[in-house]
């Protein structure tokens, strides 16, 4: 493979300095900053699907419930040490989150557009009302993963980096994915997957194989936030989605669906902003957060990225070759 | 000479309406034929018959010495069946190239090979094609910027980049520029002897199909009509009837 240029790793350095840094420097902060890493995953994997190949899904949050749920159940039932039961949890519920995907997917993802949509956001609802109805999991009380064993603080420290790895370890995979043939054949997918059928794709495998991508890194993504907020609520933590599930969307298509650093950008801003209104204009945090998506909607249809892309196509390499080039013909 | 295509006694009905009744033809290995007739005379609906976009009601469909009747669309797609479309379709928000290069022949893209980069030998066949039907400048432009013709050329590029062994064009030339039409016939008949590629061709501009083609069907109201050589379909007093619209 390719290595990239140095000037292209210019920022991905500056991000990886800004992340391991982060909590020595504002240590206070370090709970809304893990969360700013989650969100980049939320972003990223939402992308996948809704940006990358199309499929506008509101049910992602099922994937990232499911592994909450399975990460704190193995944290709970199998009495093992706290660090091997955490990352043995987050191993299972992100292959369960995989099996969940690929079952339903299969039935889902022959739904197109809106129809897709909406099946989507069925489905998560659904898996937060069965998850507060089922005793197992601590019904509608909700599950408390166990404690931290280290210092008073750690827990928030030992949660941000994991977060964070999990954010490195996201963006260079779907990089990966998307460099390759798999991306055209997603993108062609989105553009019209009529012709790709025409075209003799295996249209329903890639559909398939990007929502278990996707569902992979909310699996895992569940049990550290779990972990992380301490409290696993059916319907406002695990399956929350009228916000977290919405929020992946927005994020996106802030930054520009459909591009590798467009969710990144996104979940950024989205989520600084969103941290400022609680704190400044708590009571309103609320109706702020709602007129920024009602502005994001408005104004930045195809994202902060689109929109660059639109207005300078060239820095995009959509370009016309010079006639010289084609002077032999 | 063993027929690449057969289509025999093949029905297909939309409710009341039947749009083929009864349609059986074949196509040799390595010939251009024309399909022809006038509007809403089942053209279309058999194109869509043969590639399994639609069951049909009736009939058998066999491709290159295999029963394709019911299989579908990407199945058929890899056997090396492959169609253009009336409404020509291009992956829009990609470009020229990455519309080559997602159109590599289906059957080598593997469990594996599918997570690869393209090859340079890919590339490099990808800016042939699209040399050779004059699109090179624009191959960074997304597809969806091209003319309604450009876009044509794009899609037979892409039939031509995925290695079929035979193609159904829907008409190729619709909307396309006059004086380039030509151009596009000589690449029609290149594909057709330089690549061995099998065409049949749907077309409304009777110049074109009665210069291209070595044979002809013609269908009215579902059903075949006539068929022969070009001079002959030319003269048959039903297919003028059926154009010109006497009873």
């Amino acid at each position: 493979m390719k290595l990239p240029a140095p000037r292209e790793l210019l920022i991905p350095a500056v991000i990886l300095a800004f992340g391991l840094l982060a909590p020595v420097l504002a240590p206070s902060y370090r709970g809304q900053m893990a969360f700013l890493w989650v969100m980049i995953v939320f972003a990223l994997t939402w992308d996948l699907l809704g940006g990358q190949m199309g499929y506008n899904s509101f049910g992602n949050i099922l994937f990232f419930g499911v592994g909450m749920y399975a990460c704190v159940v193995v944290q709970r039932d199998l009495h093992l040490g706290y660090y091997a039961a955490l990352f043995l949890g987050m191993g299972v519920g992100a292959l369960l989150a995989v099996t969940v995907g690929a079952l339903i997917g299969s039935g889902l993802l022959g739904l197109r557009g809106h129809y897709f949509a909406i099946g989507t956001l069925g489905i998560g609802i659904a898996a937060g009302e069965l998850a507060s109805g089922w005793d197992f999991v601590g019904g509608g009380g909700g599950m408390v993963p166990p404690l931290f064993p280290g210092a008073v603080g750690g827990r928030e420290t030992f949660f941000y980096y994991l977060s964070f790895a999990l954010a490195v370890v996201t963006f260079p995979v779907l990089r990966f994915l998307y460099a390759g043939r798999f991306g055209l054949a997603i993108n062609a997918i989105r553009d019209d997957e009529d012709k790709a059928e025409a075209m003799g794709l295996r249209t329903t495998r890639y559909k398939t194989t990007a929502w278990c991508v996707s569902a992979f890194f909310l699996g895992l993504m569940g049990g550290v936030v779990g972990n992380l907020v301490g409290f696993i609520d059916p319907r406002e933590v695990a399956f929350a989605g009228s916000t977290f599930g919405v929020w992946m969307v927005l994020m996106a298509i802030l930054g520009g669906k459909g591009t590798l650093w467009g969710p990144v950008l996104g979940a950024a801003i989205f989520h600084v902003t969103k941290e400022l209104f609680w704190t400044y204009l708590l009571g309103w945090q609320r109706v702020a957060l709602g007129l920024l998506i009602v502005v994001i909607v408005v104004f930045f249809p195809r994202g902060i990225l689109g929109w660059a892309r639109e207005r300078w196509p060239e820095r995009f390499g959509q370009r016309v070759d010079e006639p010289a080039s084609e002077a032999g013909r | 000479m063993t027929p690449i295509l057969e289509v025999q006694h093949v029905r297909k009905s939309f409710g009341g309406v039947v749009a083929n009744d009864d349609v059986s033809l074949a196509v040799p290995a390595g010939k251009i034929y024309g399909l022809i007739g006038p509007n809403g005379s089942g053209k279309t609906t058999l194109f869509n018959s043969i590639v399994g976009q639609h069951p049909v009601d009736g009939g058998s469909i066999r491709f290159a010495g295999r029963e394709i009747t019911t299989l579908r669309v990407p199945q058929i797609a890899r056997l090396g069946l492959l169609r253009t479309f009336q409404q020509t379709r291009i992956y829009r928000g990609m470009t020229c190239l990455q519309n080559m290069l997602i159109s590599v022949p289906p059957a080598g893209l593997g469990w594996r090979s599918v997570y690869l980069r393209p090859s340079a030998a890919e590339e490099r066949k990808a800016e042939d094609l699209l040399q050779f039907v004059g699109l090179h400048a624009k191959r960074h432009l997304p597809g969806g910027d091209l003319s309604f013709g450009q876009q044509k050329l794009l899609e037979f590029a892409m039939a031509l980049m995925s290695q079929p062994k035979m193609l159904l064009l829907d008409e190729p030339t619709a909307g396309i520029n006059p004086t380039l039409i030509n151009g596009l016939l000589e690449r029609l008949r290149q594909a057709n002897r330089d690549f061995g590629i099998t065409l049949l061709v749907i077309e409304h501009n009777m110049r074109v199909i009665m210069q291209l083609a070595e044979y002809i069907y013609c269908l009215a109201h579902g059903e075949l009509l006539a068929e022969g050589k070009p001079e002959e379909v030319q003269k048959d007093q039903r297919v003028l009837d059926a154009y010109l619209g006497a009873t």
